[in-house]
């Protein structure tokens, strides 16, 4: 036998060592394929943008669509609610961030914000008619009570930011497209 | 349990001891399948089966968890959440590809289990409760096979529902009710799949029960070895670590390798075409066979084409059933006190030229269509199939006159050696 000690190291130990290393990245590469397959599939990914036409909503009025099936409000701010969420940019915030940050130019009436409570999830109330607006006339979480402004800006209670504004574009003058 | 030399657990470290103190599951791995466990020395490559099962069963409880995952048991949508599988989840087809193939590789690696087991006697004293508890678990996976197979719900799941419910309702007086309870319903339905889908989960958890217990079993006496003589002396044996887990370690390289050339090149090969049709109540396909692992016994339960006291139906099914029963009283058909075929003349040549031939005349012939001359073919070789077990091993193991045994496994290994003993350095080299 040849595996007598040369400088220490035997061949054995060569053996060793590349036979658990091929195995180690042989079942490395068996565990991906494992965890990949909880991510979403095909069909949800399918799922992930959704078309909203804006032309009907009139001022004042919120409407509810689903956007990877989690609520998302899209609303026509009045000229009072614009004129009201303008002069709070300066205010103190929380997660500081002015009206025009949070619509698109020459949309500024056009509020498109998600129905997610940024604490934990919750939908805000606020989007439907007769529902709490809050203290800061925007939208109030029921189950923790955080209060956002009418551009869905954090004011008061624990939310750590404000109602988050999905990525979206105007595909005509009337019609977004999210995500 | 175990023998006097083996070695003892001794924790490396604190904390090893520490765990040792409190639970000594280490320490139950370590004389389990580590140093700990003597082997004997002698195991040739059908001992490697037992492993290479245990790897399959642990792959497809883990595959078959994660289809659970994205699969619904309902018969509305149960063959589009399998299309949905294979198409949107990622990596759905690699899962479903290597259950599919598993379960038929399992089969595989269990045969050669059973065969070894049928050549060298592993059934004989004291070893018959390791036998007992492999045939149960071997009814349990055809079990959960079955099952399993009704899942997708294509046509072949639910025709192969129906027949083998079916089945059940040859026996007589209650066999009609007891099909439509099985069901739960007068045919396969939600009812059916749902509870079939709820038993297929379960069931592997009950087979790795089972497993621990043939393990336990196992390490009564010791693995048995191709000599079929005791093991008497430490140099009989090599500590399980790193002999055998290297050993172990390779023949599953190597499976998987094939195993790699079904799931990525031949994924459907082993399966039926049918099966991509959704299921249709009113429409049977042409040909219903099982899955191949089960081809002999649907070659058996066919073979009975006439009325004989009973009806033929139900001899079918006595037979299919009785086919595999009868391994649990295999320790005491077969008397000869000598374990190993290599030193039993006649019996090797029944088991080479009867039993083997037999077993795959049957898996041929389970595939073929219900005509002429697969039928009569049939009959011959299960009446073979049980005349071997039933009269032809008990007069062997009477009348024949075994060949001299080594001493022990290390003379059988070695030659008569006085320092044929191991040691540190291989003793083929000392000589």
């Amino acid at each position: 036998m040849t595996d007598i000690q040369e400088d220490g190291v035997r061949r054995r130990d060569f053996i060793t060592i590349a036979a658990t290393g091929t195995a180690g990245v042989g079942a490395l590469g068996a565990v991906y394929p494992l965890v990949s397959q909880m991510a979403p599939s095909a069909d949800v990914l399918a799922e992930s943008t959704t078309e909203v036409d804006v032309s009907a909503i009139e001022e004042g009025q919120a409407i509810k669509a689903v956007f990877r099936k989690q609520p998302l409000f899209v609303k026509r701010l009045t000229a009072e609610e614009i004129d009201a969420a303008k002069r709070d940019d300066a205010a103190d915030m929380r997660d500081p961030q002015t009206l025009a940050d949070r619509t698109q130019e020459g949309h500024e009436d056009i509020l498109v914000i998600m129905g997610v409570c940024t604490h934990l999830g919750c939908v805000p109330l606020g989007a439907a008619e007769g529902e709490s607006k809050g203290e800061y006339n925007g939208y109030f979480c029921p189950c923790h009570g955080s209060h956002y402004d009418e551009a869905g800006r954090i004011r008061k209670g624990p939310a750590p930011t404000n109602l988050e504004v999905p990525e979206y574009a105007f595909t005509s003058d009337t019609v977004i497209q999210v995500g | 349990m175990s023998f006097a030399w083996a070695k003892p657990y001794e924790p490396q470290n604190d904390l090893m001891k520490w765990i040792d103190q409190r639970l000594p599951l280490p320490r139950l791995v370590y004389d389990a399948v580590g140093a700990g466990y003597p082997t004997p020395r002698n195991l040739n490559y059908m001992w490697n089966f037992g492993s290479l099962a245990g790897f399959f069963l642990v792959l497809q409880i883990v595959t078959g968890v994660i289809l659970a995952m994205h699969y619904a048991a309902n018969s509305q949508v149960a063959f589009a959440t399998t299309e949905h599988i294979m198409r949107d989840v990622n990596w759905g087809w690699l899962m479903r590809y290597a259950h599919a193939n598993g379960a038929s590789f399992f089969f595989i690696v269990i045969y050669l289990h059973i065969f070894r087991g049928f050549f060298y006697s592993s059934y004989k004293a004291p070893r018959e409760m390791i036998w007992l508890l492999g045939v149960v678990i071997f009814l349990l996976m055809m079990a959960t096979a079955f099952m399993g197979y009704v899942l997708p719900w294509g046509q072949m799941s639910f025709w192969g529902a129906k027949v083998i419910t079916g089945l059940f309702g040859a026996i007589p007086l209650v066999g009609e009710s007891l099909q439509v309870w099985l069901l739960g319903g007068f045919a396969p339905d939600n009812a059916a799949l749902n509870r079939f889908f709820s038993l297929h989960f379960l069931l592997p958890f009950v087979i790795a029960g089972v497993v621990i217990l043939h393990i336990w079993a196992l390490h009564i006496p010791g693995s048995s070895n191709p000599t079929g003589v005791e093991v008497k002396q430490e140099s009989d044996t090599v500590p399980f670590h790193p002999y055998y887990t290297a050993k172990d370690g390779w023949t599953l390289g190597l499976i998987l390798v094939i195993f790699s050339l079904f799931v990525f090149f031949m994924p459907n090969m082993l399966g039926h075409p049918d099966n991509y049709i959704e299921a249709n109540p009113l429409s049977t396909p042409a040909l219903i066979v099982p899955e191949w692992y089960f081809y002999p016994f649907y070659a058996i339960l066919r073979a009975f084409t006439f009325d004989f006291i009973l009806p033929a139906k139900l001899w079918g099914v006595l037979a299919m059933f009785a086919s595999i029963l009868i391994w649990f009283i295999l320790p005491w058909l077969d008397r000869s006190p000598v374990r190993s075929g290599h030193y039993r003349p006649l019996f090797r040549k029944f088991f080479w030229f009867g039993l083997i031939p037999t077993m795959l005349a049957l898996f041929w012939l389970g595939g073929m269509p219900a005509e002429e001359p697969y039928v009569m073919l049939s009959q011959v070789f299960t009446a073979y199939y049980f005349l071997h077990f039933l009269v032809i091993l008990p007069i062997i193991s009477q009348i024949e006159k075994p060949e001299p045994l080594p001493f022990s496994i290390t003379e059988g290994v070695l030659g008569k050696d006085e320092n044929a003993v191991l040691d540190a350095k291989p003793a083929a080299a000392k000589a």
